[in-house]
Order: structure tokens, then C-alpha cells, then sequence
């Protein structure tokens, strides 16, 4: 019955017992309406039937009491779901504090993981049961949306920026994976699986691939092939600004303006470099615009993040 | 006041179809309105059907996946765009605005006319695209998939969209200024029947939010034609401003569909329980008050877009507002029944059934406005019957319902009221049996606008979709006893309801210019209680 008929999502993530609590709440208070409205529908229906073709309704017009409590208790409901709402949501967007960085790169119509360690997959996501895990994403082409209904969690993936999405398993097995966002002729088949495995699995399972270069590792030797190193040298800031420290540090732009520097806008920087430099050089540096995929992007940024994780002082996995 | 029988009324004061395509009559409008929307929602239906029929089966076997998303694609621009946004203030609004406020006439009859024509040829340019190919993009038209990637039809059905965007807005306009100057003499704010109301405050989305739409499909044939980078990031735009523009209308229009349908609930409910709409004022002041509200929540369909957490957040503590005039509206109708004469007929069986379905609807809203949940839900078969609990058990049951009240009104006939009462139970249960599963299968996990889906999805698609087979049926009815009884029904007498309003007070069906004589009003639009103190 259970596999004929299911009715209800399995629960398989760390924060898909607090959506669903939060879903019966809405649910009960929706049910616990609809019975009052429908009910006294039906009574009022039947009770006041009319009896004589000329008969007409009492003039009742209406109470202000009664105008006044049924705003302000469905607000006051209301107000409670919008604030549990919210702190669930915050709790969805923000990813915890050293939660294992995996990339992703989405095309019309086909799903690219690739693990801090190297390892690469299509349509199949394999994750180690427990750690946090917070995917940084982004599109070839249109728009598509990471959705695995198991834990509960949703995010658009958008071409020219990432976006991120985080979870922790929380039960070994096989969830699906769902392209949520229409985009185009194959969206459906747009999927595939995410296996959460137990820790000692994973490194089995990572480990049974020929050894790869870690995603740092081939970052920094795109960083040296592309000759980034001439410029943006870690002993000398004559060129280009140092990159050390950079992902989340408030940056100066030529014209005053200031931003936080994240992923999107190292992207931008690698592919558009005149779009916003830094205040106190020159606009010199040549696009690589159509030169490196996604791929290679998201390798060059998982090691100028690096860069700032060893100055800080903060160890590498 | 009354109309002598032998005096000709609006369908017989002259004959040949150039008295109907030449008309200025707001009563003939109405109908030519009402046989173009009528085709459209055949249209929009027939490609439902394929849908529903297509998922029977897990994997997509019946159709194409680039026939299967044309097919829901040309489902929703048909149903949205030339069915539900026009269906009730076109017809039922064209028709019942000058009779309820006691003129003679729109105050712009030649802007009405014409805007049945702007009206149908963007239904026949969008039409032109369907038959040669359709479009693929969704109704929602997401970039950069329309301007970029997709092979289709997309200008030439946002032409069809752009051209008939400017009927609603002269609509709009014409119902405005006519609510402002054309009102019988004694007739102040606080005496116009809630459907006035209704349709002023959907006047007001009409014109503030289409100019909206209008620009953005602008926007994307740019884009599309000539590659300016207006939303394509590879072009340097920026796909989440189409997002903004395209909801700033698209969530609007929710209510340009649903405000006249609560419009035509409030009459349906005072006539069948003849009593004054209980809280009159708040109900008209929540009218208003959603037209405002509604345009201040376009962001909740984009929780999960990228925007910002913050414009995430206020986008939902805006939803919950949006809610509030809502429900009280639907206490209002609750309590209206209380102590009333109620009569069961027809129409108030749809008015049940509109409020019964709209509460599931505006209900599951509240789910997704809520930020936690809406991320689970978002884009998943749980939206889906979401926005058709509001759209199909709201609007479509509104107008049903208006169409058996006004009848009568429009053609002089009756209908057969044991099939009408039969068909709207037959829609009642159908309509649930398609849609509540489907509520189910979003909260599993079912994305919308999937072709072929897992396995363990199937029973709950084969209810939804046998649910789709009893509606189709209980629509077509309708259909049938409609035309029947244009020819064959019974002749009514000018009010069969013994309902007050002074669309009543004309004969029906109305002569060419309403009434004779301006009537001039003394009391509310529902004074059941003075009238059985007049002896009447």
C-alpha cells in the first residue's frame, strides 16, 4: 500500500521534521476553518430554508464586534505562521559554518556534481550521512531548480550567478532528484538520485575511483595555466589586489562604490573584469569570457576560496 | 416602469449580424463576449484533456515531451489570458454594470465594441501561433528560456497576449468612469450593489497592472528579435527582472479573475437568502483593500528564485495581509445565510461551492506563503492545485453560478433547473476529485510540468485525472441546456427570483436602452426587509 499509494514524503534530512511540524500547523488551522465555514454553511442552509414563497430574511446588517475579531484573530493566526515561517526559511537559506562545499552545474538537461575530493558525477549525487553539505550552483543555460522532496529543500539554479542550497542527511538510502524549474523539452527527465551513504561508506565509495586531484588542487593549476599568478601574487599587490581572504570581505570599487565580494562576483570578475574593479588599479585585466567552462570556474573559485581559508588560520578539510 | 410585452427588447429590436457587429449595446456585447470566451474555454479545455489523458501512465507515452509542454503551455496562456481574466467582467460585467447602476449604457458604448474587436483579434494572432505550432515556455514565459533557447511561437503568442491586454484595459476604464458618472439619481457609493464594488476595484487592477505585461512582452520580443540584453545574463541581463515584471501583472490578475467572481457571490448570496450581505461595508472596503494589497505581493512566487532572503521575507508578511480581506469576506457571506430566506436553486449552489472551494484555495495560500514551507511546495503539484482551487473553484463557479442567476435577465428563458442542479454537483464532486490529489502529490514531491513521472505518482494521477472526466462532463451540460434553452425554454417572467436590484426592475430581457425612465433610488441595494414592509 505504502508503495502503490504513498501519501506522505519520506523525512531524510536534518530540518524536514521542522518543515513538516510547521506543515501541520498551517494544515490544522486550514482544516480547523474549513470545518467551521462549511459547517455552518450546511447548518445555516438547512436551518433557514425558506418556508413560503414571500417570506424574506431577517434584517440582520451586520456587528462591528463581530467584523473586528474575525480580522484580528486570522491576523493574529496568521502573524504566527509568517514569523515560523521565517525562522524555518533562515534556517533553509543559511548554511552552517563549515559545512562541505560540493559544486554544481546544471544544463538543459543534466545535473554535474563535482566533490571537494575531484570526484565527478552526473545525475547521481553521493553524500556522506550527517555532515552538512552546501551545494554552490549554477546554470549553462536556463534556468532549473535543485529539488530533493526528501529533505525538503529547493533552490533555483541561475545561469551567470550561484545560488546555494545546504542539508544534512539524516537516513542512508536513495532520494530522488527533481528539476523543479521548467527548462524546456527534456525538464522531466531533468533528475536523478541523491544516495546518502554511511561516513565510512563515502570514503570507500570516494576511494574507489583512480585518486584525482582534489578541486583546490586543479583550481590552482588552472590559476597558474591561465597565468592568473602573474598578476594576483601573494607577495606583491602592484598589478592586481590580492586574492587572499577575499570570498565575504567588503571590497572598494573605482567610484567609491562598495560590495561584498562572493562567488558571483569573483565570476563576474574573472569573465567581465572592467565591470567592477577595485578602487586603486587599473582596468587591465583581460576577459576570459568563452575561454573557461562552468566547470573550470567553480575550480578556480573553490581555490581562491582556499586562499583565504590558510590565511585565516582555518584548517582545510 | 415595467416594459409592455409587445415593447422589442435588445435581441429582437433589429436583426442581421451586422446589428451585432456594429453594436454599441453593452447587453450585445456581452453576448458576443460571451460566445469568444466560451470557444476559448472550450480550446483551453480540449488541450486539458490531452494533459490529464497523457498522465495516466508514469512514463510519457501518449504524446511528445515537446507536445506535452506546448500542450500545458497553450492550456494556461488560453485559460488565463482569454478565459478567466475577461470571462466575468466582459460578459457578466458588460452586461450588468449599466442595468445595476440605472443607465442607460456604458459611458464609452464605441471603446466597449472595440474592445471586443482588440479582444479578438489577440485571440485570433494567439490562436495563428497554436495552430502553427503553439508555444513551449510555460504560461509564465521564464527567462531566458523564452528569448534565448525556446524554437517556437513565443512573439507571436505575446503579440496575441499584448494586443488583448488593451481590451482589458479599456474595459477597465469604461467601467470606471461609468461607476463614477453614470449613477442613477440617489445612488451613492454605499448603495451600489457589492458587484459594482467588485468591479471597480478589478477596473483598477485592469489599468495600473496591464500596462505592466504589455512592456515586459515588449521587453522579451526585444531580446528575442535583436538580442539587446535586457534579461539573458550571457547578453548581461538579468533573469530575475522578468520575474518581477512578469508577477508585478501576473499576481494582479489573480485578482482581476477572482474580485469579479466574489462580485457575483454577493449577489447570488443576498438574492438566495434575501437579506442584506451582512457587514456590507467591510465587504466592499475589502474589495478595495485586495485590489491594493494585490499589488504588493508579486515576490512570494519567487521565495526560492534567488531574491534576497529579506524581500523574501517581507514578500510573505504581505501574503498573510492579502489573506485578511479575504476571509472576511467569506465570514460575511457565512453569516449572511444566518437568519435568511434561503432558497435552494442553482445559483446559490454554485455560490456554496464557489465559497466552499475558494476557503480550500485561499487556505492552501496561507501554506504557500509560508516561507519554510513554500520551499518544499514551490513549482510542485501543490501550487498547481492550489491556483486551481482559486482560479476554476472560484472564478469558473462564480461565473457559472452568475450565468444561471442573470439568465433569465439576459435571455427572458429558464433553464431546466433538475440538469442544472445535477451538473453543478456533478462539477462540485468532479472538480474535487481532480484537484485535491493533487495537493497530495505536491506535498510528496511531484514537480509541475512534468511529462513522463515515478511510478509510485500513478494512483493518485489516475484519480485526478477520472476526477478531470466528470468535470469535462458536468461543463458540457451547461453547454447543452444553455443553447436548448435559448429556443426551447421556458419564457420567465421579468424577475424570477423575486430578487431586488435594479437590474431587476428592467424587463427581461431589457429593452435596447434599459430603461425607460431613469429610476431613482432612495434605500441599499438589498432591502428584502422593506420590501416585505411594502407588501411586495
Amino acid at each position: 500500500m505504502e508503495e502503490l499509494l504513498p501519501l506522505f514524503p519520506e523525512q531524510a534530512s536534518s530540518l524536514a521534521a521542522s518543515v513538516d511540524a510547521l506543515y501541520f500547523f498551517v494544515i490544522g488551522v486550514s482544516v480547523f476553518f474549513s470545518v467551521l465555514i462549511a459547517g455552518s454553511l450546511i447548518y445555516f442552509f438547512v436551518r433557514y430554508r425558506r418556508r413560503e414563497a414571500s417570506q424574506v430574511g431577517s434584517p440582520v446588517h451586520g456587528s462591528v464586534v463581530l467584523e473586528i475579531a474575525w480580522t484580528v484573530i486570522p491576523l493574529a493566526i496568521t502573524m504566527v505562521m509568517f514569523g515560523w515561517g521565517a525562522k524555518v526559511f533562515f534556517s533553509l537559506s543559511r548554511p552552517p559554518a563549515g559545512a562541505t562545499e560540493f559544486y554544481v552545474v546544471a544544463k538543459q538537461w543534466m545535473w554535474k556534481f563535482q566533490h571537494p575530493e575531484g570526484r565527478r558525477e552526473i545525475n547521481e549525487l553521493h553524500v556522506p550521512l550527517g555532515v552538512p553539505i552546501k551545494l554552490t550552483m549554477t546554470s549553462e543555460d536556463v534556468i532549473h531548480s535543485f529539488f530533493v522532496p526528501a529533505f525538503r529543500v529547493k533552490a533555483d539554479v541561475l545561469p551567470g550567478r550561484y545560488s546555494t542550497v545546504w542539508f544534512a542527511a539524516t537516513r542512508p538510502g536513495r532520494y530522488h532528484l527533481f528539476c523543479a524549474e521548467y527548462c524546456g523539452a527534456e525538464h522531466s527527465r531533468m533528475g536523478g538520485w541523491v544516495t546518502v551513504m554511511e561516513p565510512s561508506e563515502y570514503e570507500r565509495w570516494l576511494a574507489g575511483e583512480s585518486p584525482r586531484r582534489t578541486l583546490v588542487a586543479t583550481g590552482e593549476e588552472i590559476f597558474s595555466q591561465r597565468a592568473c599568478n602573474t598578476c594576483h601574487r601573494p607577495d606583491t599587490e602592484v598589478r592586481g589586489p590580492s586574492l587572499i581572504g577575499l570570498v565575504g570581505k567588503q571590497v572598494r570599487l573605482t567610484g567609491g562604490r562598495k560590495l561584498i565580494a562572493d562567488e558571483t562576483y569573483i565570476r563576474e570578475s574573472i569573465l567581465n573584469p572592467g565591470a567592477k574593479v577595485v578602487a586603486g588599479y587599473e582596468p587591465i585585466m583581460p576577459t576570459f569570457q568563452g575561454q573557461l567552462s562552468e566547470e573550470e570556474l567553480v575550480q578556480l573559485l573553490s581555490y581562491i576560496k582556499s586562499l583565504g581559508k590558510s590565511a585565516g588560520g582555518e584548517s582545510a578539510r | 416602469m415595467k416594459n409592455t410585452a409587445a415593447a422589442p427588447d435588445y435581441l429582437n429590436a433589429n436583426y442581421g449580424i451586422w446589428s451585432w457587429l456594429l453594436t454599441t449595446d453593452h447587453k450585445r456585447i456581452a453576448i458576443l463576449y460571451l460566445i469568444s470566451v466560451t470557444f476559448f474555454f472550450f480550446l483551453g479545455g480540449f488541450f486539458a484533456v490531452l494533459l490529464r489523458l497523457e498522465l495516466l501512465t508514469p512514463a510519457g507515452d501518449l504524446v511528445q515531451a515537446d507536445t506535452y509542454n506546448r500542450l500545458f503551455t497553450m492550456h494556461g496562456v488560453v485559460m488565463v489570458f482569454f478565459f478567466l481574466i475577461p470571462v466575468i467582467p466582459a460578459v457578466l460585467g458588460n452586461f450588468l454594470v449599466p442595468l445595476m447602476i440605472g443607465a442607460r449604457d456604458l459611458a464609452f458604448p464605441k471603446i466597449n465594441l472595440a474592445s471586443w474587436y482588440i479582444y479578438t483579434v489577440g485571440g485570433l494572432v494567439t490562436f495563428w501561433a497554436i495552430l502553427n505550432g503553439g508555444v513551449d515556455t510555460g504560461w509564465t514565459f521564464y527567462t531566458p528560456f523564452s528569448t534565448t533557447f525556446s524554437n517556437t511561437y513565443v512573439i507571436a503568442t505575446g503579440l496575441g497576449i499584448f494586443i488583448t491586454g488593451f481590451s482589458s484595459i479599456f474595459t477597465g476604464l469604461n467601467f470606471i468612469v461609468t461607476i463614477h458618472r453614470l449613477r442613477a439619481p440617489g445612488l451613492t457609493w454605499f448603495r451600489l450593489p457589492l458587484f459594482i464594488w467588485a468591479h471597480y476595484a478589478t477596473s483598477l487592477v485592469m489599468i495600473l497592472g496591464t500596462p505592466v505585461i504589455t512592456i515586459t512582452i515588449v521587453l522579451v520580443a526585444l531580446e528575442r528579435a535583436f538580442h539587446i540584453g535586457i534579461f539573458d545574463p550571457a547578453l548581461g541581463g538579468d533573469p530575475l527582472l522578468f520575474q518581477h515584471l512578469f508577477w508585478f501583472y501576473s499576481h494582479p490578475a489573480v485578482y482581476i479573475m477572482v474580485l469579479p467572481a466574489m462580485g457575483v457571490v454577493s449577489e447570488l448570496v443576498a438574492a438566495f437568502a434575501r437579506k442584506r450581505i451582512f457587514g456590507y461595508e467591510f465587504v466592499a472596503y475589502a474589495s478595495i483593500a485586495i485590489a491594493v494589497l494585490g499589488f504588493l505581493v508579486w515576490g512570494h512566487h519567487m521565495f526560492v528564485s534567488g531574491q534576497s532572503v529579506y524581500a523574501a521575507t517581507v514578500f510573505s508578511v504581505l501574503s498573510m495581509f492579502v489573506a485578511i480581506p479575504s476571509a472576511v469576506k467569506v465570514f460575511n457571506w457565512t453569516a449572511t445565510l444566518y437568519r435568511g430566506s434561503i432558497s435552494y436553486q442553482t445559483p446559490l449552489l454554485y455560490a456554496l461551492g464557489f465559497i466552499g472551494l475558494f476557503t480550500i484555495g485561499g487556505l492552501t495560500g496561507l501554506v504557500v506563503a509560508t516561507l519554510g514551507v513554500d520551499v518544499h511546495v514551490h513549482d510542485t503539484y501543490f501550487v498547481v492545485a492550489h491556483f486551481h482551487y482559486i482560479m476554476v473553484g472560484g472564478t469558473i463557479m462564480a461565473y457559472l453560478g452568475g450565468l444561471h442567476y442573470w439568465w433569465p435577465k439576459m435571455t427572458g428563458k429558464l433553464y431546466p433547473e433538475f440538469w442544472a442542479k445535477l451538473s453543478a454537483m456533478i462539477i462540485f464532486i468532479g472538480f474535487n476529485l481532480t484537484f485535491f490529489p493533487q495537493f497530495v502529490l505536491g506535498y510528496l514531491g511531484m514537480p509541475r510540468r512534468y511529462h513522463a513521472y515515478p511510478e509510485e505518482f500513478q494512483v493518485l494521477h489516475v484519480l485526478s485525472s477520472a476526477g478531470a472526466s466528470i468535470l469535462g462532463v458536468g461543463y458540457l451540460i451547461p453547454m447543452v441546456y444553455f443553447a436548448w434553452s435559448m429556443r426551447y425554454g421556458k419564457r420567465c417572467e421579468p424577475n424570477p427570483w423575486g430578487a431586488v436590484g435594479l437590474e431587476w426592475e428592467a424587463a427581461s430581457p431589457p429593452p435596447p436602452h434599459n430603461f425607460d425612465q431613469i429610476p431613482v433610488v432612495s434605500g441599499g441595494p438589498y432591502d428584502y426587509a422593506d420590501k416585505r414592509n411594502r407588501g411586495g
